[in-house]
């Protein structure tokens, strides 16, 4: 055995104690990712509030996870959901399956299913992460979703804290991390999750924004 | 008033408060393990419990407390939940006789036995039982690897480790614990002995199981050894077991090397020693823990060869020397 490897080794070791960390605190400090990072999905609407997805099934045989099922329907003037003939009756993307390609998005010929940077989806079971239209649609009141060109840095919104600050962000400012089923705020170090009513405004993005 | 109390009692008394010290510095080694070896991988350990995750053990027992324990179909039921006792128990009985300061009226110990060092090695030479019936009871394969393992390095490394002690009791003419420390009054028996020391603190690694000699547990070749089975509040006690037992051969190297509770000004102030015996015993546990932190674990093969082609005709030699020299010039 070489006596003077272990010592310096030892040495290494013991001067490795005192320099920077390299951990981020991670729920109180979060790190910047990627510009065009691929998280959860959301599917897009028209300006005049009109569902993008025709229901054409084509991201379900893109995907090469098997992630997706869609089940179209038929639009009438009575019920219309989308421009087109047919919309999505049924759209559920399996979160647990998907790997976050991004191939549903190019397959997608109206720019409906689109790729967020959202990417805190953890829950306790596996059924709650099989996102059905209630959580994937942009609601209404939220405008149109956001095309990944015209996001400003390619971040939605809600999470222009992240994108303006550069390596790491101080959550004291507030953020949502995921917020089609559940909201989660971050808020002073401390998460706050406000209950859905019923389609009703959970979030307030003006808030966000300005009461930093 | 002390010495009012009937013994029995006095005993009591101190043994409790002695157990609930070892198992609260049990806790804290195993967190500053967690910590130290965090920071030497640039990483910050646990620190989400409490204010730099000092309530971490605290969380941790209630985890180990609440989850199941599993006995597996195959194993010898009471040899199997009755091994993690035995590890604790050996581990444990060490603290009746190791001394951690002098009072007026003696060493400040549960029992000032005058063969103190034969009782702690008796002792803690039992503790292979613990580890190598938890391995065969568990009747499964890597448990029993792991066991055998065991028994065959610690029984190999304690003769080693034994040779190296004897030459400080032949220094210091006595087996007493306490003895052997006021022998260090002028001059600790690390300068003298520093060879008995090297084999000490390298069989004394060997001997609780800890890297670079982990091959008991090696999880990247026997999943956890001998106590994969394992799971819950018995798991627990192999793990106090073994962090316990380096809290005792830290005490031991202190004791027999590095003058226990001697240093400057120590002399009739106990708590002072008593403060010098905690600083050696907190050196010697960071050593340990910055040891973990650096070295790879060694190939059983290699790990047998040198102990018994390298340490064991070192001790010897040791031995041998020390016996002509006390033999000629005490
Ligand atoms: S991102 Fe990829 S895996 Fe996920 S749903 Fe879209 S195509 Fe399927
Ligand atoms: S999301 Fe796009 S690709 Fe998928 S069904 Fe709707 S329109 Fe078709």
């Amino acid at each position: 055995m070489n006596i003077i490897a272990i010592f310096k080794g030892l040495a290494t070791t013991f001067g490795y104690m005192f320099r920077r960390k390299a951990t981020i605190d991670y729920p109180f400090v979060k790190r910047a990712h990627a510009p065009r990072f691929h998280g959860l999905h959301e599917l897009r609407r028209y300006d005049d509030g009109m569902e993008r997805c025709i229901g054409c099934e084509l991201c379900q045989i893109a995907c090469p996870a098997n992630a997706i099922t869609v089940v179209g329907g038929e639009n009438t003037p009575e019920d219309r959901h989308s421009p087109g003939e047919r919309y999505a009756f049924r759209y559920e993307i399996d979160e647990l399956r998907c790997i976050f390609c991004g191939m549903c998005e190019e397959a997608c010929p109206t720019d409906a299913i689109t790729l967020t940077p959202r990417f805190e989806m953890s829950n306790y079971t596996r059924s709650s992460l099989i996102y059905d239209k209630s959580k994937l649609l942009v609601p209404a009141e939220y405008g149109v979703g956001e095309a990944p060109h015209e996001r400003p840095g390619g971040i939605p919104a809600d999470l222009g804290e992240v994108a303006r600050t550069k390596s790491t962000m101080n959550p004291e400012r507030g953020y949502l991390a995921t917020w089609r089923g559940i909201d989660i705020l971050t808020s002073k170090g401390k998460t706050y999750m406000p209950t859905p009513a019923g389609g009703e405004l959970v979030r307030e993005p003006e808030r966000l924004k300005g009461g930093e | 008033m002390i010495d009012a109390l009937p013994l029995w009692l006095l005993v009591a008394i101190k043994s409790l408060v002695l157990l609930i010290i070892v198992i609260t510095l049990f806790a804290y080694t195993m967190l500053a393990e967690r910590k130290v070896l965090a920071y030497m991988q640039l990483r910050v350990g646990p620190n989400k419990v409490g204010p730099w995750g000092l309530l971490q053990p605290a969380a941790d027992a209630v985890k180990m407390i609440f989850k199941e324990d599993l006995t597996p179909s195959t194993a010898d039921p009471l040899i199997y939940r009755l091994a993690p006792f035995i590890a604790v128990f050996t581990a444990l009985l060490a603290y009746a006789v190791i001394p951690f300061s002098q009072g007026e009226h003696g060493p400040w110990s549960i029992a000032n036995v005058n063969a103190g060092i034969l009782f702690v090695f008796a002792i803690t030479s039992m503790g292979v039982y613990g580890i190598s019936l938890a391995g065969w009871a568990s009747g499964s394969k890597y448990p029993l690897l792991g066991s055998v393992r065991a028994t065959a390095q610690m029984i190999s490394y304690e003769l080693a480790m034994t040779m190296s002690v004897i030459g400080v009791i032949l220094q210091a003419s006595t087996t007493s614990l306490s003895g052997i420390v006021e022998a260090q009054s002028r001059l600790w028996f690390i300068v003298p002995q520093c060879l008995g020391f090297l084999i000490y603190i390298i069989t004394a690694v060997a001997e609780t199981n800890r890297v670079p000699f982990d091959l008991v547990e090696a999880e990247s070749e026997l999943v956890a050894g001998f106590h994969t089975e394992y799971s819950g509040l018995r798991f627990g006690l192999f793990f106090i077991a073994e962090y316990i037992n380096m809290i005792t051969v830290s005490c031991l190297a202190t004791l027999l090397f590095l003058g226990g509770w001697n240093g400057p000004g120590a002399a009739g102030h106990p708590l002072l020693g008593l403060l010098y015996f905690v600083i050696k015993v907190f050196a010697f546990l960071f050593f340990y823990i910055w040891l973990r932190g650096t070295l790879p674990r060694l190939r059983y093969d290699r790990l047998m060869a040198f102990g018994w082609k390298v340490l064991l005709p070192l001790a010897t030699l040791n031995l041998l020397v020390t016996a002509i020299v006390v033999a000629l010039w005490y």
